[in-house]
């Protein structure tokens, strides 16, 4: 069968198992729609929160990225798993145990204060929406790539997806089609791994194929390293980012992780505080089976990549490049017209200019797989995309219906609440997919702004908030808002206002603009300190709230208002 | 009642020790073996890897995923000798 076939088959194969499941579990209550009833097997919550986190950034670019930067892409492997550590030690169990519905609501009680709860809204619709952009817009591209529909209309049917199950089944149905989503993504990531490593290394595990040796005996890595070198790049397994700015990148990335609010709310979902945190261990299992692979998959993807073409005959190139030239993502161009590909690291004579995105998505072609293996991996980016878009699309729904308007409406029946949260829902879908058919030009640059956000807002304020009794109102809502103006203005300052001046030599003490949120989060943890001194401790019943959620006994579900 | 607060003083205190240890393996396998000590530990070879790019994008993986299953049988353990164990 055609790779069109066996796409559209297994494409709408996923995406029916998505609709039963989401009409299976349909929500009834505002328990079921923010939590899933707080019913949820550890398992299970570990698997949706896995398929949550991991986005289609994760699934098609991350590969690539460090296909290109090497030993510098290690970052984002230790950033994006480290954070699940912090979360399981000094979170999760923590906000399961003081049992509501959201991050905003942790913050609003325990500094009794709607502000800090308004301010920590913001902080969270701000951070989702970026997100879910760029995940709407995910799904355009792999629509448009692999189904050869119009990009718009592939974020229209997305977003119809998204709308049915996210809207009818709350965070319940989220959670077991996220499941099912993760089975799909991880077979789709792991299947062309194998076929590759297998061919290149011998060995049909990619994490040891990584440090397996190349058919003429050297190990793939060293290998890498020389050919790379030779060619003008720096050496695959050496770094070329400051040791300081590594040091910031992996830490802001650990702590927005930790402070994302669409993976903290799913350990609300469990039933007990022991399941929160064996949740977060089952959740960075199944995590770290793609981030061990994906770095695998990168140093595979570039070796084959120059392997295949450099210093080829322009018109004898594998058949892959043809096909995935035709998008754009690799562009041969033959500048001195010798007829031969010379790839090199200096811009003005190189002749080969590779897309990260491919290192993923023409995986299976390059291996030369069966058909079916190519429609396979388009599901799993899909299954990747609609997954996290989902996540989001709950967290921004619940801010609005939870916490905007049961604050400022206590006495709204549930049936309004659930009605309102319904429609926020699908208000937020139609703007996402209004982002995701006119990308703001730039939904990449706002990705390091989610982090920063996450990092230096809400993870020093919950963080504290379980860990001393002495911080209070004041202290939390001034270390917020000064470690958010903090972190914006200094990206907004390098990314927008003077993007020629983002070099390390005008950086502050050498940080990028991605890892700044490790300082905003250390001015926010500073600020709060200092300013909870200052000022008068928190009131008695708080202090009582604080000794209660340090332990386990009495969780219960979780609490209704 | 004064006994019950003793004795959530200890256990909290506990929680704490047992969070500094996990906290500084978690530490010493990313920040320290992986970045700070990367360029010292490439100079040995495991396997087909340079132990610190080994480190980096594959060992302190591994050792995250170690630290949270140790914390949960840690805590597990604590939570039942303290008696604040959920039923």
């Amino acid at each position: 069968m055609e790779i069109l076939t066996w796409t559209y088959i297994l494409v709408g194969l996923s995406f029916a198992i998505y609709i039963g499941i989401a009409i299976w579990t349909r929500a009834g209550s505002t328990k079921e729609f923010y939590v899933a009833g707080g019913g949820v097997s550890p398992l299970a919550n570990g698997m949706a929160t896995a398929a949550d986190w991991m986005s289609a950034a994760s699934f098609i670019s991350m590969a690539g990225i460090i296909s290109f930067s090497g030993y510098d892409g290690s970052v984002y492997l230790m950033g994006w798993t480290g954070g699940y550590v912090l979360l399981a030690l000094l979170l999760a169990p923590y906000l399961r145990k003081f049992g509501k519905f959201t991050v905003p609501d942790f913050v609003g009680d325990r500094y009794y204060s709607n502000k800090a709860r308004v301010v920590a809204v913001v902080c969270a619709l701000f951070i989702s929406f970026t997100y879910v952009a760029g995940q709407m817009r995910g799904v355009g591209i792999v629509f448009s790539r692999y189904l050869e529909v119009d990009i718009n209309t592939g974020v229209i049917i997305g977003m119809c997806i998204v709308f049915f199950y996210a809207v009818l089944g709350g965070m319940k149905g989220i959670t077991y089609t996220q499941v099912a989503q993760y089975c799909v993504l991880i077979f789709a990531y792991m299947v062309p791994a194998i076929f590759v490593s297998m061919q290149l290394t011998g060995n049909p595990i990619p994490q040891l194929g990584l440090g397996g040796t190349v058919a003429d005996g050297t190990p793939l890595l060293d290998k890498l390293d020389g050919v790379l070198t030779e060619l003008g790049f720096a050496a695959y397994t050496s770094g070329r980012k400051e040791m300081v700015d590594m040091l910031a990148i992996t830490l802001a990335l650990m702590v927005g992780t930790a402070g994302l609010p669409h993976v903290i709310v799913r350990f609300f979902t469990v039933p007990r505080v022991k399941d929160a945190r064996l949740s977060a261990g089952y959740a960075l299992v199944f995590i770290a089976i793609l981030y061990t692979t994906a770095p695998a998959v990168a140093a595979f993807g570039i070796y084959n990549a120059i392997d295949t073409v450099a210093e080829k005959p322009v018109d004898n190139l594998p058949e892959w490049v043809g096909n995935w030239q035709k998008t754009n993502l690799i562009v041969v161009e033959d500048k001195n017209g010798d007829g031969i590909v010379q790839y090199v690291a200096d811009k003005k004579t190189n002749e080969l200019t590779i897309d990260k995105d491919i290192m993923v998505l023409a995986n299976p072609e390059i291996a030369q797989l069966p058909n079916w293996v190519v429609g396979l991996v388009a599901a799993g980016a899909m299954a990747a995309a609609l997954s996290t878009a989902a996540g989001l699309l709950l967290v921004i729904s619940t801010s609005v219906s939870r916490d905007l308007f049961r604050t400022f409406r206590p006495e709204m029946s549930e049936k309004k609440e659930l009605r309102i949260a319904r429609i926020a829902a699908g208000g937020a879908v139609v703007l996402a997919g209004y982002f995701g058919v006119n990308p703001p030009g730039f939904v990449a640059e706002v990705v390091a702004f989610a982090f920063g956000l996450a990092a230096a807002s809400f993870f020093p304020v919950i963080i504290m908030g379980i860990f001393s009794s002495r911080i209070n109102k004041e202290g939390a809502i001034t270390g917020m808002v000064s470690g958010l103006v903090f972190t914006m203005a200094y990206i907004i300052y390098f990314k927008f206002i003077s993007p020629e001046m983002n070099n390390a030599g005008h950086w502050w003490f050498g940080i990028s603009p991605e890892g700044i949120g490790s300082l905003g989060m250390l001015l926010n943890f500073v600020v709060c300190y200092v300013v909870s001194k200052a000022t008068p401790a928190p009131p008695q019943h708080v202090q009582d709230m604080i000794e209660e959620i340090r332990i386990p006994r009495g969780a219960g579900g979780a609490v209704e208002h | 009642m004064l006994d019950n607060k003793q004795k959530m003083k200890a256990y909290w205190k506990k929680n704490l020790q047992t969070l500094f240890f996990l906290l500084l393996v978690w530490f010493t396998v990313s920040f320290g073996f992986g970045i700070l000590l990367v360029e010292q530990l490439n100079n040995f070879k495991f396997g087909g890897f340079k132990l610190g790019f080994w480190f980096a994008q594959q060992g302190s993986i591994y050792a995250f995923v170690i630290l949270i299953f140790v914390y949960v049988y840690r805590m597990n353990k604590l939570d039942k000798e303290f008696d604040v164990n959920e039923k």
